[in-house]
């Protein structure tokens, strides 16, 4: 069998086409779909113990399941599907909506019956623009070619927040609110979009469905590492790499294998130095930590996370607090400002890093970078405090040495050869909410 | 052409179920309308349409990036800055840029050809450098790439 799920096809034909897509089995799922139970083809997704690809991993049959039924809320249900993918590191969604428009708008429209909705809508970030028009020209060929069953898709347009990549950040900017996160419960499957129960997917996992009803549940459960990570990811390889690029694999497979044999290895000769196993929000590996298999357990088992699946490349150019400096930077901006550990505590993280990268910290302010994190983590409205903290927080703990010669040398060791150095972060260009001067905490 | 932006608002607002959450789109046809950026009137413009305030359409509008509330050139040119970028050189891009259009991230050309900005990770971070100019992406730009590209906007 071959382990090309998602993108199947997408070499040898140009799936954006209607016909081309028909061709390879398109739509079919869709119809048998319609012939089904809605409670079929949530236990086919639970068989196949699909995971959610944005990066939460929730199992994605058990979000449908609990959508109350249109008796327990006669209200309308929604289908989001969330195309903000946001994520530094990220761009795997991009991809799909490029290349396999029809599926994802299929799995769509098969979602939406499972939870007996007639609305979807689509929330695309801004930024993707030839995505957008490669999506709506597929939905204007359903359209017409009359697929849609009297359901209403609906592309909607962000303009530039990470903060709507997060289901309630996502929600609001979709009621056509400033996308600040919600407080829950009430959680989306019973009060989201417009105070109704909404389904809200990640592109990747909303486009596997229809392979998965094609398959079957149980076969798809053996592509992977059961039991718990089926399936295949794309995996988004960037950062010091020969071939960076969108791979499809299943998961299970070594880091070492995805780093050296897929994307080529490291260019000019340099060496590793660390990997970001999910997108930037995930805590780093070292070096020696490559040859794990990149499945959920096997990166819990390191205090990481799969996440989005977005391997970022690092070679011994790049100064770790460079790093946590710039990730800290991204988190700072991105902040909704709503709550205050998040909204604080990422000013905080980024005033203390630039204390340690201008050599003006105290072994001390160490520690307090690590109790700033940990006063944001698991304390926000969302997770977007986590993931500045997270991330951060490994920087620190792993790479000890290297802060703590920042402030014996009165600066940063590498002395302005570091690949990060001088990297331009936007903040001010466009806050989300005023910038208010502060000094450096001592 | 004020009633047929509200008419084009309308039908973009049917698609929802509250009229409100067509502002985004809305704000986007206005920032079009007015050479790409959102003056007061176009924020009253838009508020009209949808049975909103201006107070309220200008506090959606200044949550998100790719709303402009102060003019900008004619250009959009955007070189993302973010890690993973950074880690393969988006700096010199950046630098390529600035002294090709001879502004700083940020600023618009005394012309007004061009708006340079600096910006979060745009979603192609296998292909670095990436720039986006008017919201199309260029993938795997170097800083020696710039001055033709450059050359290039002039010429179109």
């Amino acid at each position: 069998m071959s382990d090309v799920i998602v993108l199947a096809g997408a070499d040898e034909r140009d799936l954006t086409q209607l016909a081309e897509y028909r061709a390879v089995g398109g739509y079919a799922q869709l119809e048998r779909a319609r012939g089904l139970e809605p409670a079929a083809i949530i236990e086919e997704l639970n068989t196949a113990n699909l995971r959610g690809r944005g990066g939460a991993f929730f199992p994605a049959g058990r979000k449908m399941q609990f959508i109350p039924s249109k008796e327990q809320i006669p209200k309308p249900h929604y289908v989001c599907v969330n195309a903000d993918e946001s994520e530094p590191g990220t761009f795997k969604d991009r991809e799909i909506m490029n290349m396999v428009p029809h599926r994802l708008i299929e799995g769509s429209l098969i979602a939406a019956y499972a939870i007996d909705s007639q609305h979807v809508f689509i929330y695309i970030r801004g930024e993707y623009l030839d995505p957008f028009e490669s999506l709506r020209a597929a939905l204007d060929e359903v359209r017409d070619a009359d697929l849609l069953g009297g359901v209403t898709v609906v592309l909607h347009r962000g303009a530039g927040a990470y903060i709507c990549g997060e289901e309630s950040g996502l929600l609001e900017s979709l009621e056509g609110k400033r996308g600040q996160a919600r407080s829950r419960p009430p959680f989306p499957a019973v009060s989201g979009l417009y105070a109704s129960p909404t389904l809200i997917n990640n592109v990747e996992t909303i486009a596997t469905i229809p392979k998965i009803l094609e398959l079957g549940g149980a076969e798809y459960a053996k592509i992977g590492a059961p039991p718990d990570s089926t399936g295949t990811r794309l995996f988004c390889v960037s950062g010091n790499v020969v071939k960076g690029g969108n791979y499809e694999l299943p998961m299970g497979i070594s880091m070492r294998e995805v780093i050296y044999d897929l994307a080529g290895g490291i260019p000019d000769g340099r060496e590793l130095k660390a990997v970001v196993p999910g997108g930037s929000s995930m805590p780093i590996l070292t070096a020696d930590q490559i040859d794990v298999p990149l499945d959920h357990d096997a990166l819990r088992a390191l205090d990481t996370f799969l996440g989005a699946a977005a391997v970022i490349v690092i070679d011994d150019r790049a100064c770790m607090v460079q790093l946590g400096l710039r990730v800290a930077q991204f988190y700072m901006h991105e902040s909704c400002g709503k709550c205050t550990p998040c909204r604080e505590g990422t000013r905080w993280m980024v005033q203390l890093l630039e204390a340690i990268e201008a050599g003006d910290a105290t072994h001390s302010q160490l520690d307090l970078l690590l109790d700033v994190c940990d006063r944001i983590l698991g304390k926000c409205l969302c997770p977007l405090g986590d993931a500045a903290a997270l991330p951060v927080a490994s920087y620190v703990v792993k790479f000890r040495d290297e802060f703590r010669a920042h402030v014996d040398q009165g600066g940063c060791p590498f002395g302005g050869e570091s690949s990060l150095e001088g990297l331009f972060a936007p903040v001010d260009q466009h806050a989300h909410h005023p910038v208010v001067e502060e000094g450096v905490p001592a | 052409m004020a009633r047929a932006f509200a008419d084009e608002v309308r039908v973009i607002a049917e698609q929802y179920p509250e009229s409100r959450s067509a502002v985004m789109p809305a704000l986007r046809i206005a920032q079009e309308r007015h050479g790409g950026w959102l003056p007061p009137e176009a924020l009253e413009e838009v508020a009209e349409a949808l049975d909103l305030t201006p107070a309220y359409c200008k506090g959606v509008a200044t949550f998100y990036d790719m709303f402009h509330l102060e003019p900008v050139g004619r250009r959009l040119v955007e070189v993302c800055t973010n890690i993973c970028c950074g880690l393969r050189g988006a700096q010199d891009v950046l630098a390529a840029f600035e002294s090709e259009l001879g502004v700083r991230p940020g600023e618009t050309t005394p012309d007004g050809a061009f708006t340079l900005r600096a910006v979060e990770c745009i979603g192609g971070c296998g292909w670095p450098t990436v720039v986006a100019i008017d919201d199309r992406h260029r993938l795997n730009v170097s800083a020696a790439d710039v001055p033709q590209i450059v050359q290039e906007l002039r010429d179109e």
